[in-house]
């Protein structure tokens, strides 16, 4: 998969990327690949943002008090 | 008749020694009903009490309200301890009270004081002991009941700001004796199983009965003990239970709770769109830099006009030939003199020049310059070359002579 590294991973190395660039002390080719490094992770992380969809479980002791995860209905 | 006139200073200091001096004022105990309870920046506490048909007015100095063992608030039903005087500078009377006790809750406070002063000591809100909550957290445990506004609310605000968050609920009885060791044993579950990496823990307001659960010590100690961060949510936001003092992080209301939890998902748009704009100026700001260093560059106009490179060097070869040809002609004048005179000297040495003087050169019928009477005989034709012309001769006779030249005389 793709997404192996988490949004918060991402989000540091995109901050990393954009202060190194804003130092301005790189070699052309090295700026433009950070450049396109960041702007993938910025792909990434608005697409992550968007296409989050909210997942709620409720947990129940299995056997061996082992947790389960069972589906939640809102009962209010 | 001539009366003598107060001043006003005069009647209220008067009749606050009438009041100073009834015993039965100097040692209240009054009920009553708070309202318009305020807490100044000095520390003292003003407050009116009231019933159906009067109201007093009543203040609370610092060094008794450090006293309290609750948060007195308005509607809440006290009786005020305490003396009545005369505010000289107002010429109004007011309570001043010593204590003031909580009408029916007094054994439950009693509880509660007693339990907060010995965690603190204990060390338990020790603010070096709090855990920093994660920054973005993925699994979110909530420990509530599974019933009631308040799991539904941290459900629907999570989602609005943080859907990427999963949530897990470990649904515990929140209000009754169950509820502390439920609500303990699901904290130490979470941890033991490590089900998620932020607990929030809570209830909706209620009475402070109902709120009771939060203010076990068991439930206290859990928190304490949980190495996954909590957050505290209990009740309305003047609610102040013994697990607020204990968590990493009080919320004031379980919707607090969820705000405190988890980023913003505009924010975070915002944000991306921040570093989208920041590495963008960036990268323009380096191209624009290094395009100012070529325009530079480009202005030497070698390479705006090769043409005009290549011209310039045509003229430099030209001018290394212009100097180079100089040099040949200066050295070639130089020759060219010595040559003239090496002519002079040659023309000197001519044997044209000899002959001019009245000198011949014999030659054989061969060609060969004739220069001994020994190489010729009788009858020999000779070739006499003058500086005019030259004659044929016939030898008739040969005669030989003393040699001239300098040999001789060696």
């Amino acid at each position: 998969m793709a997404e192996t590294k988490s949004f918060e991973q991402k989000l540091s190395r995109l901050d990393e990327i954009v202060r190194h660039l804003e130092k301005g002390d790189l070699p052309l080719s090295d700026s433009l690949a950070l450049f396109e490094e960041g702007t993938g992770l910025l792909t990434d992380c608005s697409k992550m943002l968007e296409e989050a969809e909210q997942k709620v479980v409720k947990l129940r002791k299995g056997a061996d008090r082992q947790p389960e995860e069972l589906p939640f209905e809102d009962e209010t | 008749m001539e009366r003598q006139a107060l001043s006003v200073t005069e009647l209220n200091s008067y009749i606050k020694s009438r009041m100073d001096e009834d015993p039965r004022l100097l040692d209240l105990c009054v009920r009553g009903e708070i309202s318009n309870y305020k807490v100044y920046p000095s520390g003292h506490h003003y407050f009116t009490l009231k019933d159906a048909e009067s109201s007093l007015k009543c203040v609370m100095f610092k060094y008794n309200a450090v006293k309290l063992r609750f948060r007195p608030d308005n509607g809440m039903c006290v009786t005020a301890f305490g003396r009545v005087g005369v505010y000289l500078r107002d010429g109004v009377y007011q309570l001043t009270c010593s204590a003031l006790m909580p009408e029916g809750a007094g054994d439950l406070q009693v509880a509660f004081e007693q339990l907060k002063a010995k965690l603190s000591q204990e060390g338990l809100f020790d603010p070096a002991r709090k855990k920093p909550l994660p920054a973005f957290p993925k699994r979110i445990a909530i420990i509530t009941s599974s019933a009631g506004a308040a799991v539904h609310d941290m459900i629907r605000i999570l989602g609005q700001r943080w859907p990427m968050s999963k949530l897990i609920l470990l649904p515990v009885r929140v209000q009754g004796v169950e509820a502390p060791p439920e609500i303990a044993g699901a904290i130490r579950y979470a941890n033991e199983f490590q089900v998620a990496d932020l607990i929030i823990t809570g209830r909706g307001g209620g009475s402070l009965e109902d709120l009771w659960a939060f203010n076990d010590e068991r439930v206290a100690r859990a928190i304490y003990a949980s190495r996954i961060p909590v957050i505290s949510a209990v009740g309305h936001e003047p609610d102040v239970c013994i697990s607020d003092y204990v968590a990493d992080r009080r919320a004031s209301t379980p919707s607090n709770a969820a705000e405190i939890a988890v980023p913003d998902k505009n924010e975070m748009r915002d944000t991306l769109e921040g570093y989208a704009i920041r590495s963008r100026q960036a990268m323009e700001k380096q191209l624009k830099s290094l395009g100012q260093r070529l325009e530079s560059l480009r202005s030497k106009r070698v390479l705006t006009d090769p043409e005009v490179y290549l011209d310039n060097r045509r003229m430099d070869l030209d001018r290394f030939r212009d100097r180079l040809l100089a040099a040949q002609e200066r050295q070639l004048s130089g020759k060219r003199q010595r040559f003239v005179k090496l002519g002079a000297a040659l023309d000197a040495m001519s044997p044209l020049r000899v002959l001019s003087r009245g000198y011949t050169v014999s030659m054989n019928s061969r060609g060969e310059t004739v220069k001994s009477v020994r190489d010729i005989s009788a009858g020999d034709r000779l070739r006499l070359r003058f500086s005019d012309g030259q004659a044929e001769c016939l030898v008739e006779h040969v005669e030989e002579g003393e040699e001239h030249g300098g040999n001789k005389e060696f």
